[in-house]
């Protein structure tokens, strides 16, 4: 019990590892970590004698055979001849795309939300509290197949627009078809290719990437750069004088002629889609199952994301808004000079886990037949090759590089912003 | 003080379940129930009612099974299982035998390490089409987007049926029958593609089954039948044989309505003797009791009787026997002899 | 003079004026609608956009909403109904025949119907045995002993069987104790403590499941037992998520002090632990706990789904609650520590008489959103095949008599849904009032 040492009997003994405070942390420790060991080595060790007796070597083998299934939303090109790993890349690429499309809505749609809760206006706030409560208590699983229902329910199916006097039309000037299957917006096309960077070389994880594509994102790039460079300028000639100098055209005109001469030079246009045999044909196909995904997904996280930017706004003490208001700034100046700043420290690190919670929420896409990693990797693969610990164990740790990125994100952040406490 | 929650719900729910070492037959008698995997619903195959009661075709197996083993047709727990579940359940023997539409195929008897004890329905893979459509053949399906079950074989074959027809697809993929259904009643899909079976048990259900055609094309063979764990063979033998038992029954004329008559006593036709132990040893080769065919073919009648009451011509699914009639009929059922 | 006066009285009031009653357009309906509803243009024009899309979701929703199907036995008898009536077509009404057919079953699987009244009274005396902690101020203190009680009633009254195996287990509690005494005054408290934790667990372990079945044999007491895989519906739901919270929440308190403590070792394991299950989603563990967790259990130890799921969910509900846990500790004034350590207590101690029982109650409101979470996550078991509501649904839709069925069962299971979620997060929120209010 005691913790007191004899300084005279310095001579050790075995107690003194339980009962020496010098030593016990260490002697706590130590058998923390051969517990631990032991517990993997018993996992490992049941788990290779249960695979031997069913006859199965642990291998990744099969990764590189023939996945011999087609996959409908593919990013990159893959036909049923490729293998189980482009497979699931192929499935990690619709994963990411599905989590990068469910954030930006998410946070659109949740601060709108997180604002108008704050309205005077009694109907829109009691609406948007509606809104947050009915979907924060509902599974968000169960979003998933009500917004595919209703997806499937409503629309019109592709028939539907076909015959002399349709049912149903395209919208937006004939450019857009919302159809059950989807929808099918205009998609753009270029008549002259720079030609394609290949990369990868031969791997499994090869894919293309347009060189049109690369060079607009490179002059876009260098647009803004020099449009900031102009503002600088500006700031720095009105700090001098005082008189800020009228930019704005000229900040447009950097990022933008440039862009449309690229644009006009790489030949352009636009791809409409019309129906063709069963199907639309052209235009770029979003599906239902990542439009419901998608909005299901976004809605719900919304809901979290209006809680937090409320909660956020509210934390600025009112005093912050009144002494910006003493100092003479306009509401405008006050809202993004004072008490945006200060509620992002408050909004960011909660946003950025839900943004965590929305990737991992993306697995449950299997509900609806969008073909992520989890649909691919752990779906389709698992049951044809009968791989379950390979597949599942490289899944878990697909996403937990995912998390893992993102927290590094969070981490980062939060250690730029927080206060230094007095 | 928690952990004991966890101890305490883990000796009592645990007592229920057995090892999954060799002895499958000794286990199930021991415990006195029968797991049954079945799929988690698909009509006339295995469904629960409201009161929690499993019907099917496949279910009828089970409960033969069940009958044979145990004298109780209702002694069976049924599991049920996806298609990624189901190989793992079995597997780590929490199920003792698997009867759920599953594909005979060399990998599963060979990679998976399962060993199919016969094939209880004969089907393959087709397809659906409304009929407003104008489609007659899956060869103008080329560009047509097409509802799939996953977990199944069935992607596999497709994609091989549209690359060797250079045609292209819209797959989507889809968990459930009835999810699938509903996609293909909208016109979410324009082609809903699975076994045969299903596809006509599907069609059944419509509002206007009229109005809906399965195409000529059959692109696969689907052998389905029940299976058990490799390397069990006393296990494999009872199940396999069971299985004879309902089939050979049918061709010799034995029903639940004349089976108490004929077990009753020693009849002229000596296979009939010894499938109902009236004569020779059969049950006691297998382990059984002498009378083991008799309660099998009581739980639910013979082959045809079962076949008739979930899925055949008189029930809404309405399936015509087809390849499984028996071999005398033009079918492929053919049970070996009971000798 | 006096007319002087009078005069000066004519201008000057000496009785109050009668009160004016306000404008009629600021108070009132009239008056909280200026206020509230047409405060500006901009206000006005959100209003009336609001209005619009109520009555359009409501024009939409209620004539299918209400449909006099209630009786109808299957679906093709709803359309029957609704077509006599003229509604023809997909959303010409609800079919609400089907939850008058499976309620029962959306609420307790195939849990034999003659025992219902077992998963009843143990969903109410949860509510009992959580009364002391979550509505103290209306419970008697007494009641505390039933809460510890409660754990060991509640597996029984769901799963049945002797009614010697519960008292046993908790008969290994006093075992553990009684050594830990013994032990304790020969060779100290350390080796107390885990002479007692060996000596529960071999009691537990080795000798409390051939002991019931002997007590059985001789005095049989005990509930019909009911195989795990005849929980199905919310009764489902509810027993993982609240087995999973209660084993949880302990090991997060143990994780949360892991994670906090200065030992390197423990902390990097703690750390691992809580990242690893954080960073991946739950329906990966469902895999594990479907397809893995037998394998990695020796060889011949087999038991079920349910309770696979059970042990997963658990360790899920752990790395959260040792998040919300952790911020509990946190949000202590450090004063409470450093005074902890001025009065001599040891770190144990400390904890249990300082810190837990403040860090605990500043975690209640966390600790009931992470139920609400891992309840709500409770659907995904039906994409491994377990029959919870949504499990169920996909069942009910492949009954002959039900097939093609969509909104009235999705609804149905979303409102009850709701209303657990809901009641639950109000909760949450009156006791962070209640909570804040102690503290100032």
């Amino acid at each position: 019990m005691t913790s007191t040492t004899d300084p005279h009997t310095e001579s050790f003994r075995l107690s003194m590892l339980i009962y020496d405070t010098r030593y016990r942390s260490t002697t706590i420790q130590v058998v923390a970590l051969i517990g631990f060991l032991i517990l993997i080595g018993w996992l490992i060790s049941n788990t290779a004698q249960n695979l031997q007796d069913l006859g199965k070597e642990p291998s990744f083998r099969f990764l590189f055979e023939p996945a011999g299934y087609d996959i409908n939303q593919r990013l990159i090109e893959y036909t049923s001849r490729s293998s189980h790993l482009r497979a699931a890349f192929v499935g990690l690429l619709n994963t990411l795309l599905v989590a990068v499309m469910g954030c930006a809505l998410a946070t659109v749609l949740g601060v709108l939300i997180g604002v108008l809760r704050l309205s005077k206006n009694w109907l829109v706030s009691k609406i948007m509290t509606v809104y947050v409560e009915m979907f924060r208590n509902v599974p968000v699983l169960l979003w998933i197949v009500l917004f595919m229902a209703v997806l499937i329910e409503t629309l019109p199916a592709p028939s539907a627009f076909r015959g002399d006097d349709p049912e149903s039309t395209m919208k937006l000037f004939e450019s857009v078809a919302l159809t059950n299957r989807g929808i099918y917006v205009p998609e753009p096309l270029f008549s002259r290719s720079l030609g394609d960077v290949h990369l990868f070389g031969q791997s499994a994880l090869n894919f293309d990437v347009s060189l049109n594509l690369l060079a607009i994102v490179a002059v876009l790039v260098a647009g803004v750069f020099v449009s900031g460079r102009i503002r600088d300028r500006a700031d720095a000639i009105q700090n001098r004088t005082g008189v800020r100098p009228t930019t704005w055209y000229l900040r447009l005109g950097v990022v933008f002629v440039p862009l449309i001469i690229l644009l006009v030079a790489l030949g352009f246009h636009l791809g409409y889609p019309e129906l063709k045999g069963f199907n639309f044909g052209g235009g770029t196909h979003m599906r239902n199952s990542l439009i419901a995904l998608w909005l299901a997904l976004s809605l719900y996280t919304a809901a979290f994301v209006a809680e937090i930017v409320r909660a956020g706004i509210m934390a600025v003490s009112h005093g912050q808004t009144e002494a910006a208001a003493a100092l003479g700034l306009r509401p405008r100046r006050i809202m993004g000079l004072v008490v945006l700043p200060q509620a992002l420290r408050v909004i960011i690190p909660p946003l950025i886990s839900q943004y965590l919670n929305l990737t991992k929420n993306s697995s449950l896409a299997i509900a609806v037949g969008y073909m992520d990693i989890t649909g691919t990797l752990m779906g389709v693969t698992l049951n044809q090759t009968g791989r379950e610990l390979e597949t599942v164990l490289l899944g878990m740790l697909i996403y937990l590089t995912i998390s893992l990125c993102i927290s590094l994100v969070m981490n980062w952040y939060n250690n730029r912003v927080s206060l230094v406490e007095r | 003080m928690k952990k004991s929650v966890f101890l305490g719900a883990l000796t009592v729910a645990g007592l229920s379940a057995g090892a999954a070492a060799a002895g499958t037959l000794d286990d199930v008698k021991a415990r006195g129930t029968l797991n049954c995997g079945v799929t988690t619903g698909l009509v006339g195959f295995a469904a629960p009612d409201a009161n929690g009661v499993w019907e099917g075709f496949d279910v009828g197996v089970c409960r033969a099974v069940a009958a044979a083993v145990l004298g109780d047709s209702t002694a069976v727990e049924f599991v049920p299982t996806t298609g990624k579940t189901r190989f793992t359940a079995l597997a780590s023997g929490e199920i003792d035998m698997l009867a759920r539409n599953t594909t005979w195929t060399f990998s599963r008897d060979v990679d998976l390490k399962f060993e199919f004890t016969g094939v209880n329905y004969y089907d393959g893979q087709g397809f659906m089409v409304p009929s407003g459509l104008g489609v007659s053949s899956a060869k103008e399906l080329d560009g047509a987007t097409v509802c799939i079950q996953t977990g199944t074989t069935t992607e596999l074959n497709l994609a091989d049926y549209f690359r060797s027809n250079n045609m292209n697809y819209e797959p989507v993929p889809i968990e459930t029958n009835a999810e699938a259904q509903q996609q293909y009643l909208a016109g979410a899909c324009d082609v809903y593609t699975t076994d045969r079976s299903g596809l006509a048990a599907t069609r059944a259900a419509f509002e206007a089954p009229g109005d809906h055609t399965i195409l000529p094309e059959t692109i696969s063979k689907e052998p389905l039948g029940p299976l058990v764990r490799h390397g069990d063979h006393e296990w494999g033998d009872v199940v396999r044989w069971t299985l004879n038992a309902l089939i050979v029954a049918e061709e010799l004329g034995v029903t639940s309505a004349n089976i108490t008559d004929m077990a009753s006593s020693a009849g002229d036709n000596p296979e009939i003797n010894r499938l109902l132990g009236t004569e020779g040893n059969l049950g006691e080769m297998l382990g059984l009791e002498a009378d083991w065919a008799v309660k099998a073919i009581s739980a639910g009648g013979n082959y045809g009787e079962l076949f008739e009451r979930h899925i055949g011509e008189s029930t809404p699914i309405g399936l015509a026997r087809g390849l499984n009639a028996q071999w005398k009929d033009g079918g492929l059922l053919y049970a070996p002899p009971f000798r | 003079m006096s007319e002087m006066h009078a005069e000066t009285v004519g201008y000057v009031r000496d009785t109050m004026l009668p009160e004016q009653d306000p404008p009629a357009t600021s108070v009132g309906a009239i008056g909280w609608l200026r206020e509230n509803l047409f405060s500006g243009w901009f206000n006005s024009v959100l209003t009336i956009l609001s209005l619009i899309f109520i009555y359009w979701i409501l024009s939409a929703l209620l004539p299918w909403f209400f449909s006099p199907t209630w009786e109808a036995t299957s679906l093709n008898e709803c359309r029957e109904i609704l077509a006599e009536m003229g509604r023809e077509g997909h959303f010409g009404g609800a079919c609400w025949g089907v939850i008058r057919d499976r309620w029962v079953q959306l609420l307790f699987g195939f849990y034999p119907s003659g025992l219902y009244w077992r998963p009843i009274l143990a969903f109410i005396l949860l509510f009992v045995a959580l009364g002391p902690v979550l509505f103290s101020d209306y419970f008697p203190g007494k009641l505390i002993w039933f809460s510890a009680i409660y754990p060991f009633l509640m597996p029984w009254l769901l799963w049945g069987g002797s009614v010697w195996t519960p008292l046993l287990v908790i008969a290994g509690l006093g075992i553990g104790y009684g050594v830990f005494r013994v032990v304790a005054a020969a060779a100290g408290n350390l080796a107390g403590i885990i002479a007692a934790v060996i000596a529960a667990l071999a009691w537990w372990i080795f000798l409390v499941g051939p002991l019931s079945e002997l007590i059985h044999s001789i005095i049989p007491a005990g509930l019909n037992s009911v195989d795990s895989r005849n929980f199905g519906g919310f009764m489902l739901s509810i027993t993982i998520g609240v087995v999973a919270i209660a084993i949880s929440l302990p090991l997060g308190i143990v994780l949360a002090l892991g994670r906090r403590s200065d030992l390197l070792i423990v902390k990097a394991l703690c750390v691992g632990f809580i990242e690893f299950i954080r960073g991946v989603p739950l329906i990966t563990l469902l895999f594990v706990a479907s397809t893995l967790l037998n394998i990695f259990m020796p060889p011949g130890t087999n038991f079920d789904i349910i309770l696979r799921v059970i042990i997963m969910a658990t360790l899920f509900a752990s790395a959260y609650m040792a998040e919300v846990i952790r911020g509990g500790l946190a949000a202590l004034p450090k004063g409470q520590y450093e005074g902890a350590d001025s009065l001599g207590l040891d770190y144990w101690q400390a904890q249990r008489l300082i810190i837990m029982p403040q860090a605990l109650k500043i975690s209640i409101p966390g600790i009931v959103s992470t139920f609400i979470g891992l309840f709500k996550d409770t659907v995904l078991v039906s994409i491994i095949g377990l029959l919870d509501p949504l499990g169920l649904s996909n069942a009910i839709r492949a009954d002959s008599d039900w097939n093609g069925i969509v909104w009235e069962l999705y609804g149905f299971i979303a409102l009850l849904f709701f209303i657990f979620c809901f009641g639950m997060s109000r909760y949450s929120m009156y006791l962070e009032r209640k909570l804040q209010t102690g503290h100032r």
